[in-house]
């Protein structure tokens, strides 16, 4: 967050440098009909962005577009083409390392080219916001919704969060820079959403307004020296550490990581206040809840009003943030539960591993049902898998239309 | 939020200790401190530092680049404050204790060897902490993941007690730790440690 004299000063395009806390819980709101990628470009305009840099790939081009078109009206300070993927995350960390705010948006495939950059992102500790439209990753090739890639990051020391509507992506994108860029968290942000079902779709997002936005990143308060990138100290990268074979440095690697997991764990005090919790929790008292995020909290929403009509009742956890893990929240949440049902787009189930990892008596997780590949989640698969584990008699929704 | 049963105690503690935020140990909110993990009021933590420095027989000061370089105002009001605290050290306390300050100047790893007399490195700061005895050390204007690298690795390896006079949100990796430093508060902890001079000395 900036020093407080910036609050109030207005920005080249009349905006007004605005405190964080004011703008995103007591300015006034205005309901819009807008697609995903609307809203992401809706929150840079306020967001006081320095750079970013884009590569179409579907389904994150149109975002990257539209991003575009602000840097042509003046609201970002840079923006550009990157060869590749890769070229486009190790060109955000030259520009944060130089002290600058950066976004970017990826999805899929160009996730997984680019990954090597992300671990370096966070031992850098660079607090780059990147937008992750999950999409399919393997061959046959998929465009369609996935959300298998946000396995690949949650090692990676980056926040991870799962937007489940516009309006989240709308709030975290501007939420986010608030809490990575904390002195003692200072880490890269995947704000991650599922492709198209949000991107694509529109939405009434409630906007702040369009005349306030965040104060300017202040790189004095990182927790590492900001570089001088016209003249960068070239031997902090030609002779690092850990190119050399000692116990020292090995021993300083293993401390540098630790540090990068322990501003992981630093980041849950401000995310809790920004988002107003790791989970959302609703009737968790019953002895069937389902946990889920991204759009998977939607249909597990609509299987719990479906059940409700039949007087089944079930609660619902929704997962806010990946990293940092709520494991102490799911555990509280999940307690009186004798079934835990985890939906999931994608096929590994990787929430519902780490929702194992992390509570008592693990056999009450029911991992599924999942889908892949593009495959919408009705919400009546969710109703059939929990009528199942209840003994109750099912009908398969595999044989509609024949 | 769980309370931890963890301690941020002197070490030596492990072959490769935990980060204390990994342990369950939060940072102090402002106003605050802590000590050894628990929060406590800040003037508490003025007195516990002001007599872990009169208790010492090494009390060390290592100051970073953040207070070494004149880079703003502030920063050379902090290090006339830095150096005030020293000074104010030296007059407190007894013939057999032996204050230093050893300056942190980067953060480069010194190869092929570290002269641990003149300096200290975020790398491998036991070196200079075994060279020099050092057993009460603050850090002051030391970038916050660098520090957190050093106050691990001392806590690791060293028996040392760690201060972090941290100018951000401070450190649970020391056994105390300030947060919003300005120049301002390390005169108020010279000021402790002028009044508690006499009260307690180096254990024999």
């Amino acid at each position: 967050m900036a020093t407080p004299s910036i609050i109030g000063q207005k920005n080249k395009k009349g905006q007004v440098y605005t405190d964080p806390w004011y703008m995103l819980h007591e300015a006034p709101r205005t309901p819009s009909f807008f697609t995903g990628s609307e809203v992401i470009k809706e929150a840079i305009r306020r967001a006081s962005v320095d750079v970013m840099i884009a590569y179409p790939i579907t389904p994150q081009s149109e975002a990257a577009a539209l991003i575009g078109e602000l840097f042509a009206e003046g609201y970002v300070g840079d923006y550009f083409r990157g060869e590749s993927e890769f070229a486009v995350m190790s060109e955000c960390a030259g520009a944060a390392f130089g002290g600058a705010r950066v976004f970017t948006t990826t999805a899929g495939p160009g996730t997984m080219r680019a990954m090597e950059n992300f671990p370096m992102w966070a031992g850098s500790r660079l607090p780059i916001q990147m937008i992750v439209t999950c999409r399919g990753i393997n061959s046959p090739l998929s465009i369609q919704p996935d959300t298998l890639e946000m396995a690949y990051l949650l090692q990676t020391g980056m926040l991870v969060w799962h937007a489940e509507t516009a309006q989240d992506f709308y709030d975290w994108i501007l939420k986010g820079y608030m809490v990575a860029e904390e002195p003692d968290v200072h880490l890269p942000l995947a704000l991650c959403c599922d492709g198209f079902f949000v991107t694509h779709t529109k939405d009434m997002v409630e906007l702040t307004p369009a005349d306030m936005c965040l104060p300017p990143y202040d790189p004095y308060r990182s927790p590492v020296p900001c570089m001088d990138m016209e003249c960068p100290p070239v031997r902090m990268m030609r002779d690092p550490f850990v190119m050399k074979s000692n116990y020292i440095s090995y021993a300083t690697h293993a401390s540098w990581q630790q540090e990068v997991w322990a501003a992981v764990e630093r980041s849950r005090k401000h995310t809790i206040a920004w988002l107003d919790g790791l989970i959302d929790a609703e009737n968790v008292e019953s002895d069937v809840v389902i946990v889920a995020s991204g759009t998977a909290v939607s249909q597990g929403r609509e299987a719990v009003a479906m059940l409700a009509d039949e007087g089944i009742d079930v609660g619902l956890v929704k997962v806010k943030t990946i990293r940092p893990w709520p494991g102490e929240e799911i555990r509280e949440a999940t307690k009186h539960a004798k079934h835990i049902v985890i939906p999931e787009f994608n096929i590994i189930g990787w929430l519902a591993r780490e929702v194992k990892a992390t509570i008592p008596n693990n056999e009450r997780v029911h991992a599924g049902p999942h889908v892949a590949g593009g495959m919408t989640m009705p919400p009546e698969i969710i109703v059939g898998e929990i009528k199942s584990l209840l003994g109750m008699k099912v009908e398969t929704l595999a044989t509609r239309g024949s | 939020m769980a309370t931890s049963s963890y301690k941020v105690l002197p070490g030596p503690e492990h072959f490769l200790p935990p980060a204390a935020a990994a342990m369950g140990i939060r940072l102090p909110n402002p106003g605050e401190a802590h000590i050894h993990g628990e929060i406590v009021p800040e003037e508490k933590a003025m007195e516990v530092a002001a007599k872990q420095f009169l208790m010492a027989k090494v009390p060390t000061i290592f100051p970073g680049p953040l207070v070494l370089w004149a880079w703003n105002e502030k920063a050379a009001q902090k290090a006339k404050a830095v150096r005030h605290l020293f000074e104010t050290i030296k007059e407190c306390v007894t013939p057999s204790q032996r204050p230093m300050l050893i300056p942190m100047p980067d953060y480069r790893p010194k190869y092929p060897k570290i002269n641990p007399e003149i300096e200290i490195n975020p790398n491998h700061p036991n070196l200079t902490i075994w060279h020099n005895k050092i057993d009460t050390c603050m850090f002051v204007g030391v970038h916050c993941h660098q520090a957190n690298l050093s106050l691990k690795i001392i806590r690791g390896g060293t028996s040392c007690y760690t201060i972090a006079m941290c100018a951000q949100a401070g450190h649970e990796d020391a056994m105390l730790s300030f947060r919003d430093a300005t120049a301002e508060k390390i005169l108020k902890l010279a000021e402790w440690i002028k009044k508690l001079k006499g009260t307690v000395g180096p254990s024999q």
